[in-house]
């Protein structure tokens, strides 16, 4: 058997992080642009036009996976801002502080997305509708996490700051997602869910997949590289830094 | 390829969706790169500084 253990606390270590992380960032940016490629031949080639909706439903592709994202790196930014206020990790702070611009994009396309697909289906752009409003307030929380920790100068006051925001926010996910349950909306339900089988045809659903992996691929490669320049700039002053700067290329 | 770029006419929400997409990725990898790239030049200038005081 063998004895081999992954050192885990081996990479909150800031330098160990930023060479794993170094490392890790083609691999995922390879990845997503494969992923990307292939969702948008399927999507945008492959596929059938929807039935009822013609072309416009391509647009599915996109939405559904940036909307997922958006709630997934919120709860994910939450996580380590948790972790950081709990246990005063450094780089779960830093992971945190990372995700928020990328989950702030996200949630942006899935509103403007939604909008430019609402227009041909319902006939308008926005409604103030349960789901569209609490996807919105998710928008909010981003850029009030990002504001928040702006605002503040003390780096470890702002981290606290920011993660009881960040922690307090994560209660709009869950509405977020029953929001079509719960109150009667103009938008539609889920067509894929855990426990149940897609309500579409497979080449559909198994795009929206592959769309939504490669936004996972895309989401850590940039997250890494984010957390890597907040890494260089927080320890700027310690031996290592100026090792990598003789060393490395920007 | 004029029937694929009309989306059965609704091409200017297909391609409006895909196009910010592709726009505000394209912004967030380009920023990412010019902090890095300044934040870097920011560093070396100050070690060179660091190291001609020590001398």
């Amino acid at each position: 058997m063998s004895r081999t253990r992954i050192q885990w606390f081996h990479f909150t270590a800031p330098a160990n992080f930023y060479d794993l992380a170094g490392r890790l960032i083609p691999a995922f940016a390879l990845l997503s642009v494969i992923l990307f490629a292939m969702g948008l031949y399927l999507g945008l080639w492959v596929a059938p036009p929807d039935y009822q909706q013609g072309d416009s439903y391509r647009i599915i592709y996109i939405h559904v996976p940036v909307a997922w994202m958006s709630m997934f790196l919120y709860v994910l930014m939450a996580i380590y801002a948790g972790i950081g206020l709990i246990w005063r990790i450094k780089m779960a702070e830093v992971m945190a502080k990372s995700i928020a611009p990328t989950g702030a994009l996200f949630t942006f396309l899935a509103l403007w997305t939604g909008a430019l697909w609402g227009r041909p289906t319902w006939g308008v752009y926005w409604v103030w509708d349960a789901r569209l409003t609490s996807e919105l307030i998710l928008l909010f929380l981003f850029l009030g996490y990002m504001a928040l920790h702006a605002a503040i100068e003390d780096r470890q006051r702002a981290a606290n700051a920011s993660a009881v925001l960040a922690l307090v926010g994560v209660v709009n996910v869950p509405i977020i997602y029953f929001s079509v349950q719960w109150w009667n909306t103009l938008h539609q339900g889920a067509s894929i869910t855990v426990t149940q089988a897609p309500t579409m045809a497979t080449i559909m659903w198994v795009t929206i997949l592959i769309m939504f992996l490669a936004c996972w691929m895309y989401s850590i490669a940039v997250v890494l590289a984010r957390a890597r320049t907040e890494i260089l700039e927080r320890e700027r002053r310690a031996r290592w830094v100026q090792e990598r700067l003789e060393s490395e290329k920007p | 390829m004029t029937e694929f770029l009309a989306m059965g006419g609704y091409w200017p929400w297909v391609w409006g969706s895909y196009a910010m997409m592709a726009g505000v990725t394209a912004v967030e990898i380009a920023q990412l790169r010019f902090r890095r790239r300044r934040l870097w030049q920011w560093l070396q200038r100050m070690a060179r500084l660091s190291r001609q005081e020590e001398r």
